[in-house]
C-alpha cells in the first residue's frame, strides 16, 4: 500500500511514552495559524509504501525498551487512513508500541480500524471554545469532539494534547472547558506545550504569510497556572 | 604478617601469585540496590575542593599554568612531598612539591619541553638543557632514523599527531598490585622473572627484555622510598581501604612523575577497591561517610595531575587533558554484575565535588547490568555530562572481564596487555592523494608515489577505488614501518619503568593505528558512485575542488549503500595494517577515534568529493558528518553500530548530543530513555558512546560567558572537556554538530 510521508524523526522522548520513531505523514485539512509543519499540508504524490516503511521502523526496535515504539504524526495522519490502517497492523504484528499524534478530525471505517491497531491516541484538541477553535484552525471543532466521544466509548488510552498561544487560549476558562470536554474518556496525561517558533521559517520558505508573527511563547507563570488547573482534575 | 592484611579476604589462586582478577572475582560484593546510600561531601572534602577550585581559576586566568619549575627533571624521587592542605587530605601525593606547579620531562624530546616553557613565559635552565645536550631524547633517536618519506608524510599530515615528540601513553599499570602485595612482593617476583629470561636464548628481544626488567626493579625500590617520604610504608600490602587507595594512588603518581604520556589511564579500581571499604565497613572501622570522603579526596588528586605540554599539542587534544580513565561496572565472566557500592561512590564524586573531565569515568555497560545502576549512570549523565559509555557485552569476550580503558576507547587486560599508540592517519588526504599522483593538494609537494593523471570528466568509481587502495597499500606500508622506528626508541630512551614494573614480564602488546575521515571517505566514495563528480582542476594540475550533481545516500542514515562502504574501508585498511611486520611482534589494532583534533584534519585537507571544503573539520570519530542525517539521531547511530569492532579493535568512537527535552519531558523519563537508548545501541554491536544532554542555548551562552560556566563539561568524542578550555572554533564546531532536536 503507498503513502505520502514528510519525514521521519528516529528518536523522540516526547512523542508517546518511552524512545518513539515519529513519522511525519503528509496532508492536513487543518490550517492552524501556529502550526510548525505546514509543509505537510498537502498530501503530494506517494513517496513510500507500507512494507518499506515497516523494513525502516523495525531497525529501531532495539531502541523501544518496554515502553517506546512508533508515532504516526503529521499533518494528520488519519487523512491517509487506509495507509496508517495497515502500517498500523504491520507494526502490531511485528510486536511494536503504537501511537497517533491526530487532531481527531477524520472518523470513518479505516480511522476505526487504525484505532484498533492503535495502543495509544495522542489527541491534539486545539482550542475548547468552537468559534476560537474555527478562527484559529479553520475547521469545525464538531470533528473533534465527535472523534473524542467515539474514543470514550472505545475507552482508548488518550493523552489530550493542546499547545498554549499568548492571547489565544492561555486563560483559565479555555483549560477549564478542556478539561470538562475530555472527562470520561481514558485519560493517561493532559500535556500543555508551550507555543514555539521552530517552525516560522518553514512559512516564510513556502511564500506563506505567518499571522502569528512577533508571537512569544507563554511565559513559564503562565504554563504552571494552567498545568496547575490540570493537575487539580486529572 | 600478610595473613593479618589480607584477613576476612576468600583464599585462591591469587595469593601464590600476582593475579588480581582472581582476587577480585572470589572477593567482590556485588551491588544491586539503588543510590539511597550515599554521602553527600563532608565539609573536609568541600574545603580541600574548594582550594583545588581556586588554584584552577588562577591556573586559568594565568594562561594555563600556575607554575613550572625549569630545573628540575621530572621523576620519581626529585620533589619533597607537596601538599594541598596538609591538615585536611586524606590521600596525599603530588607530581611536585607544590599543588598544579608543573615539571619538565624532556625524555620524549627537549624542543618539546623547551617549546612549552617558552609558550608560558618561562625559559627552560641551563642545567637541564646541558644534562641533556649529552643525552639521547625519544625524539632524538626518531629522527635519526626517520626517512625522507616518513617525514613527508607527516608534515602533510597524512599521517600525523605521531607521538614522536612526546610521551606515547596510553599503557596503564596494574596499580592495584602495589596495593595487594605491597611492592617487596612484586620485586621478588619480577626477580624471579629475571633469573628465568637468564635461562632463555639470549637474543636481541631476550637482552632488551632482561635490560628493561632490571628498570623497573629499579623504579619498584623508587617507588617504595617516593611513598617513604610521605610517611608510607608500601612495601608491604595495604591493611585497609584508605591504605589501599593511598597505595594505589602512589602507584599512579610514580607513573605520572615519571612520564608525560598523552594519556595515562587508572585502569579498573573502584570494585578493587570495594572489597576493602566492605570489610572496613564489616569491621567497624570506617563508616560510609569516610569511605566516601577518602574516594572523593582521591579522585580531587587526580583532578590535579598535570602535564607540561605546549599550547600547539593542547589545540590538536583540545584542552589539557591528561585521561585518567577509570573504568566502572561490567560484567563478571561467571555472569555476576562487577557493580558494586564503589561503582556508585566513583559515580558520586561529580556531585561531591562537581562535575569535571577528570578522572574520564567510563562506564563498561552490559545489557544485564542492575538496572539500578543503569538509572543512576543516565542520572549521572543527564545531571553532568561527565561519563562515556562502552560495551562490556562486546568487549568481555575478547580481553576477559579485568580489561580497563586507555585513553577513550582502548581496552587491554590489566597488567597483561599494553599498547603502542600511533595516533591516526587521514583517510580524506589518502583520497585526495590518489587523484594527484601523490601530490599534496595545499603544497603540491610530492608526498606519495606517482602514477598516472586522472581524467577532467566525472570521475570512475571502479577507477577511484583503485586508485585509493593503491595509495592506502603504500600508506599502510609506511604507516606501520614509522610507528616501529617511534615505538623502537620509546623503549630504548624512554622507557616506562613504573608503569611496566606494574605487568607481568611478558606482556601482549598492540600497535594501535587509527583512521580519521571515515564518514568523509565513506560519503565521498558514494558521491563518485551514486553522483556525478567533477574534478576542478588548478593550472598545476591539482584538483582543488568538485562539482557533484544529483543525490548521494551519505553515512549516517542508516542507509546501506553507503554503510557498507565504511564497512568495507575499515575491513580492507586493517588488513593492509596487517602485511606489515610490527615492532616486537605487536598486534595490529585500529582506532575510528579522534578527540577534537577532527578540526586540525579538517583543516590541513583540501576539499572532499562528499562536497565538504577545504579546511572544513572532519566529524568527530565514527560519527557521521555534520548535518547529513536526515532520519535523527537513531537512524545515525545505526550507522555506526554497522562498523565491525573486529576491525577496529582499538575503538570506535561516536558522540551523541542531546538535548534534555528532546530525551523526555521529566528527569525521570529522561533517565529511562536514555537507558534505551544504551540498551539499545549496544545491543547491536556497537562499541562506545559519548552521551552529551545539553542544549545549544546552553552552549552559545557559554562561549560568550565563560565564567557563568566554569564547570561546564561536555563530552567529544571519546572524552569529557570543560567547554572554556576549547578555542573557539572548537567550541563554534561543537555548537555546529547536529542537536538532535524535534521537528
Amino acid at each position: 500500500m503507498r503513502g505520502s510521508i514528510h519525514s521521519m524523526e528516529t528518536l523522540s522522548g516526547r512523542d508517546g511514552p518511552g524512545i518513539r520513531t515519529v513519522v511525519f505523514m503528509q496532508g492536513c485539512p487543518l490550517r492552524c495559524q501556529y502550526c510548525h509543519n505546514p509543509d505537510t499540508w498537502e498530501v503530494g504524490e506517494f513517496n513510500t509504501d507500507t512494507e518499506a516503511l515497516m523494513k525502516k521502523l523495525n531497525r529501531y526496535k532495539p531502541y523501544y525498551g518496554k515502553d517506546g515504539g512508533i508515532t504516526l504524526s503529521g499533518g494528520e495522519p488519519f487523512m491517509q487512513a487506509e495507509f496508517v490502517a495497515s502500517l498500523l497492523r504491520l507494526a502490531k504484528e511485528n510486536n511494536i508500541n503504537t501511537a497517533v499524534d491526530t487532531s481527531g478530525y477524520f472518523l470513518n471505517e479505516y480511522v476505526k480500524t487504525a484505532l484498533n491497531y492503535t495502543d495509544l491516541v495522542l489527541l491534539d484538541i486545539k482550542h475548547s471554545d468552537s468559534t476560537a477553535y474555527k478562527e484559529l484552525t479553520g475547521v469545525n471543532i464538531s470533528h473533534s469532539i465527535e472523534f473524542l466521544d467515539y474514543l470514550k466509548q472505545i475507552q482508548k488510552p488518550v493523552w489530550i494534547r493542546q499547545v498554549i498561544i499568548h492571547g489565544i487560549n492561555d486563560t483559565d476558562e479555555q483549560i477549564i472547558e478542556l478539561t470538562h470536554l475530555i472527562k470520561g474518556a481514558n485519560i493517561k496525561k493532559v500535556e500543555l506545550l508551550p507555543y514555539h517558533t521552530l517552525g516560522v521559517y518553514k512559512w516564510e520558505k513556502l511564500g506563506l504569510y505567518y499571522s502569528l508573527n512577533g508571537m512569544l511563547p507563554p511565559s513559564q507563570e503562565t504554563m504552571a497556572r494552567l498545568n496547575k488547573i490540570v493537575k487539580s482534575v486529572f | 604478617m600478610l595473613v593479618n592484611l589480607w584477613r576476612g579476604f576468600i583464599e585462591g589462586e591469587w595469593q601464590n601469585s600476582i593475579n588480581v582478577s582472581d582476587f577480585i572475582i572470589k572477593n567482590y560484593s556485588p551491588y544491586t540496590g539503588d543510590e539511597s546510600f550515599l554521602s553527600p561531601a563532608t565539609e573536609r572534602t568541600k574545603i580541600v575542593n574548594e582550594k583545588y577550585i581556586k588554584l584552577k581559576e588562577l591556573e586559568h586566568e594565568w594562561g594555563g599554568v600556575v607554575d613550572i619549575d625549569t630545573t628540575t627533571v621530572s621523576s620519581l624521587l626529585n620533589y619533597r612531598p607537596g601538599y594541598i592542605d596538609k591538615e585536611n587530605e586524606i590521600i596525599v601525593g603530588l607530581q611536585t612539591n607544590r599543588p598544579l606547579k608543573r615539571s619538565v620531562n624532556p625524555f620524549g624530546g627537549i624542543k618539546m619541553a623547551e617549546q612549552a616553557c617558552n609558550a608560558y613565559g618561562y625559559e627552560l635552565s641551563d642545567k637541564i638543557k646541558d644534562l641533556f645536550a649529552y643525552r639521547t631524547t625519544h625524539n632524538d633517536g626518531v629522527f635519526r632514523v626517520y626517512t625522507p618519506e616518513m617525514k613527508a608524510a607527516r608534515r602533510c599530515g597524512v599521517i600525523t599527531g605521531l607521538p614522536d615528540a612526546y610521551g606515547r601513553g596510553r599503557i596503564i599499570g596494574d596499580y592495584r598490585r602495589t596495593a595487594l602485595y605491597g611492592v617487596d612482593f612484586l620485586i621478588a617476583q619480577k626477580k624471579k622473572d629475571k633469573l628465568e629470561l637468564g635461562t632463555r636464548p639470549m637474543d636481541e628481544e631476550n637482552i632488551k627484555l632482561s635490560e628493561e626488567v632490571f628498570r623497573q626493579i629499579d623504579f619498584l625500590e623508587k617507588l617504595i622510598k617516593m611513598a617513604s617520604e610521605y610517611g608510607f610504608d608500601i612495601s608491604k600490602p595495604a591493611k585497609n581501604g584508605l591504605e589501599a587507595t593511598q597505595w594505589v594512588y602512589f602507584s599512579y603518581l610514580a607513573a605520572i612523575k615519571e612520564q608525560n604520556g598523552a594519556a595515562m589511564s587508572l585502569g579498573r579500581v573502584s570494585t578493587f577497591l570495594d572489597i576493602y571499604f566492605e570489610r572496613d565497613i564489616k569491621e567497624g572501622t570506617f563508616t560510609e561517610e569516610q569511605v566516601q570522603e577518602i574516594i572523593d579526596d582521591f579522585v580531587l588528586k587526580l583532578r590535579m595531575a598535570r602535564q607540561l605540554r605546549t599550547p600547539e599539542y593542547n589545540e590538536l587534544f583540545a584542552g589539557d587533558p591528561t585521561w585518567v580513565t577509570e573504568s566502572i561496572g561490567g560484567i563478571g565472566a561467571d555472569g555476576r554484575s562487577m557493580v558494586t557500592k564503589s561503582s556508585f561512590r566513583f559515580l558520586h564524586t561529580l556531585y561531591n565535588l562537581s562535575p569535571a573531565p577528570e578522572p574520564n569515568l567510563t562506564v563498561l555497560w552490559s545489557a544485564n547490568l542492575p538496572e539500578n545502576f543503569k538509572q543512576y549512570c543516565a542520572k549521572v549523565s543527564c545531571d553532568t555530562d561527565s561519563i562515556q559509555y562502552e560495551n562490556d557485552d562486546l568487549m568481555r569476550l575478547i580481553y576477559g572481564d579485568d580489561y580497563a580503558i586507555a585513553c577513550c576507547v582502548s581496552a587491554a587486560r590489566v597488567g597483561k596487555q599494553m599498547q603502542f599508540f600511533g595516533a591516526r592517519s587521514n583517510l580524506a588526504k589518502v583520497l585526495l592523494l590518489s587523484l594527484n599522483n601523490g601530490r599534496d593538494e595545499l603544497t603540491g609537494e610530492q608526498v606519495g608515489p606517482i602514477s598516472t593523471p586522472i581524467s577532467d570528466g566525472a570521475l570512475e568509481y571502479d577507477d577511484v577505488l583503485n586508485r585509493f587502495k593503491s595509495y592506502c597499500e603504500w600508506l599502510c606500508k609506511l604507516y606501520v614501518n614509522t610507528m616501529n622506528v617511534i615505538h623502537y626508541m620509546h623503549d630504548k630512551y624512554a622507557y616506562e619503568k613504573i608503569q611496566m614494573a606494574l605487568h607481568d614480564t611478558d606482556v601482549e602488546r598492540f600497535m594501535a593505528f587509527g583512521v580519521s575521515g571515515l564518514s568523509v571517505v565513506a560519503d565521498s566514495l558514494s558521491a563518485i558512485k551514486y553522483a556525478k563528480v567533477y574534478p576542478i582542476k588548478n593550472e598545476d594540475g591539482i584538483v582543488i575542488d568538485f562539482k557533484v550533481e544529483g543525490e548521494f545516500p551519505k553515512f549516517g542514515n542508516d542507509d546501506d549503500r553507503v554503510d557498507s562502504i565504511a564497512e568495507w574501508l575499515t575491513d580492507f585498511f586493517i588488513n593492509e595494517l596487517r602485511k606489515h611486520k610490527t615492532y616486537r611482534n605487536a598486534i595490529h589494532t585500529l582506532s575510528i577515534l579522534t578527540i577534537t583534533s577532527n578540526v586540525v584534519y579538517g583543516k590541513k585537507t583540501g576539499s572532499t568529493p562528499d562536497g565538504r571544503k577545504k579546511g572544513e573539520p572532519f566529524a568527530a570519530g565514527a560519527n557521521p558528518m555534520h548535518g547529513r542525517e536526515l532520519d535523527g539521531a537513531l537512524a545515525s547511530l545505526n550507522s555506526v553500530a554497522k562498523l565491525n569492532y573486529n576491525c577496529c579493535r582499538d575503538g570506535i568512537s561516536c558522540t551523541f548530543n542531546i538535548t534534555p527535552d528532546s530525551v523526555g519531558s521529566t528527569p525521570d523519563e529522561q533517565h529511562k530513555n536514555l537507558v534505551s537508548i544504551l540498551d539499545g545501541y549496544f545491543s547491536q554491536k556497537a562499541h562506545h558512546l559519548n552521551v552529551n544532554v545539553l542544549n545549544r542555548e546552553q552552549l552559545i551562552d557559554a562561549m560568550e560567558h565563560p565564567n557563568k560556566y566554569p564547570n561546564l563539561t561536555i563530552r567529544v568524542s571519546g572524552y569529557a572537556i570543560n567547554f572554556n578550555t576549547l578555542s573557539k572554533e572548537q567550541q563554534k564546531e561543537v555548537i555546529s554538530r547536529t542537536f538532535h532536536n524535534r521537528m
